[in-house]
């Protein structure tokens, strides 16, 4: 089942993710994403995560859909303009990948290649704007186009974020663009998620709870301090301490498994993100009851 | 205010590899408040580049740089010392360098201009020797919805249509002691309650306008 169609039939809707490799051996990738297969309605392909260079989401996109695996093209704002970003829509689109995540995309200064040029020709909501423009068979400047995309266009949010309304009025925005189903950043509080989604679930428009799979006490320690937004509660960063390394994949897919069952009902659907554990992630769903 | 610094001494030294003798040219306006090329400045230059074995020919603080008129006019004045100099070293921002060369050249003076400084941003004084970028020179000012904070200049990505998902308790991912431009700009509408012009969407900016170099000739200067 496809990932419009799971948030259609009134299906809870699952994703995962998948990062493309520095380099060209998609070994690991190509792993995870057999894993993956029939368990979630679509994988996200990040697009030069954290601005690090990396291979390409379409290309991977493109590769996993071949295996039978429904893929969301990520596409960030940071290093195309809006000539490269319309035609990697429709690259995107004879490529038969329907789902795309509009970001704008991590400041360059933060990845590995700080000297880059930093595009951002457009934002998220202008991406999102471009593409329904495409659906509708021209583009940005109204240009007719010879054969016409169709997407399902998604959109990223920070329930975490403080002070939140600005976060709800540009998701308004972005639902006025074109988006059509929302991710969000990791989220490990359910009453935060709660106080979120009183306020967002107004938009009648799906929304996905983000879970980063933790890995350690530090790596959540390090997420409270570096990412924007990320808030990973004490109580966690306790258990994920207490148990010997070699139990922490077992110890994260519980706490992920508790924190969906206790936010399942608030929300249309969950994005699992596990960097790099993608082989738990059908232990989460399990465990989870789903 | 075009703010600016001085070129690392050993980068300028080395630009003048070659040529003894040097005519120094600073700038009454941005230079000076910017302490790169006002009279200060360009004694203490003279200074150093003697240690270093050069001689100067002479010195200027043109008022300011980037007027061609005063660049003739100062130049044809003290033409003598800066035709004795193998090359003119330029304390002032890259329009001022420019202009001295180019307007130089108009009076037949012809020598070799070096920048001495490096041009940074267009900026506010916030005090003393403390500047801030807030304008762009964007060509199309839309401090009008934004509550008079410039996100094109503010917001490190020049987000038009509210934060990104690494605006945190209204500091930036890139730096936490950077302002989050659209936290400032939320604040602001909210406060005078013009919160509305926030949900706007923002067309994608006109970049054609920015096509460079930019040019303007007031009505009255047309012929």
């Amino acid at each position: 089942m496809k990932l419009r169609e799971a948030f259609e039939s009134g299906k809870f809707a699952l994703t995962a993710e998948v990062a493309p490799p520095k380099g060209t051996d998609l070994g690991h990738v190509m792993e995870e994403v057999e894993v993956f297969k029939g368990k979630v309605h679509g994988v996200n392909v990040t697009d030069l995560q954290s601005s690090v260079m990396k291979m390409g989401s379409l290309a991977v996109c493109h590769l996993i859909k071949d295996k039978g695996v429904e893929p969301v093209f990520q596409m960030t704002c940071r290093d195309r303009n809006r000539l490269a970003l319309q035609s990697d829509l429709l690259n995107a689109s004879v490529l038969g990948i329907e789902n795309v995540l509009c970001l704008t995309g991590d400041y360059t200064t933060l990845g590995d290649h700080p000297q880059a040029k930093p595009v951002f020709d457009l934002d998220s909501v202008q991406l999102l704007q471009a593409a329904v423009k495409l659906q509708n068979g021209g583009d940005m400047v109204g240009e007719k186009l010879e054969g016409t995309p169709k997407f399902f266009l998604g959109a990223v949010v920070n329930p975490g974020a403080d002070p939140l309304e600005p976060q709800l009025i540009k998701m308004e925005k972005k639902i006025k663009a074109g988006a059509q189903f929302f991710q969000t950043q990791a989220v490990y509080d359910p009453s935060l998620f709660g106080r979120f989604m009183k306020e967002a679930s107004k938009f009648k428009v799906p929304v996905m709870l983000g879970i980063v799979m933790l890995k350690s006490a530090g790596m959540a320690k390090y997420m409270n301090e570096n990412v924007a937004g990320v808030f990973v509660p004490d109580n966690l960063i306790a258990e994920m301490k207490e148990v010997p390394k070699e139990d922490r994949p077992k110890k994260s897919v519980e706490i992920c498994a508790r924190l969906i069952k206790e936010m399942r009902d608030m929300c249309q659907g969950v994005h699992i993100m596990p960097l790099g554990w993608g082989k738990y992630v059908p232990a989460i769903l399990d465990a989870a009851g789903l | 205010m075009i703010i600016q610094e001085q070129k690392p001494f050993d980068e300028i030294l080395q630009s003048l590899e070659g040529e003894e003798k040097i005519f120094l040219v600073g700038c009454s306006l941005c230079a000076t408040t910017c302490q790169v090329g006002g009279e200060d400045q360009l004694k203490e230059m003279e200074g150093k580049l003697k240690e270093k074995g050069k001689s100067i020919t002479g010195w200027i603080v043109l008022d300011p740089a980037c007027q061609a008129v005063e660049v003739k006019k100062k130049f044809r004045e003290r033409k003598e010392e800066i035709e004795k100099a193998d090359s003119i070293l330029v304390m002032a921002c890259g329009g001022g360098a420019q202009s001295v060369r180019e307007n130089a050249e108009r009076i037949k003076i012809n020598k070799i201009v070096h920048p001495g400084v490096n041009t940074l941003f267009q900026g506010e004084i916030i005090r003393g020797g403390h500047f801030e970028e807030r304008c762009s020179l964007c060509s199309e000012c839309v401090l009008e919805q934004t509550g008079t904070i410039c996100p094109l200049t503010r917001c490190t990505k020049g987000l038009l249509n509210g934060p990104c998902g690494g605006s945190s308790n209204g500091k930036c991912e890139v730096d936490p002691d950077r302002d989050c431009a659209w936290d400032l700009i939320y604040k602001r509408l909210k406060e005078i309650g013009q919160l509305e012009k926030m949900s706007e969407i923002r067309e994608a900016k006109d970049y054609s306008k920015l096509m460079r170099p930019r040019k303007l000739i007031l009505e009255g200067d047309k012929k």
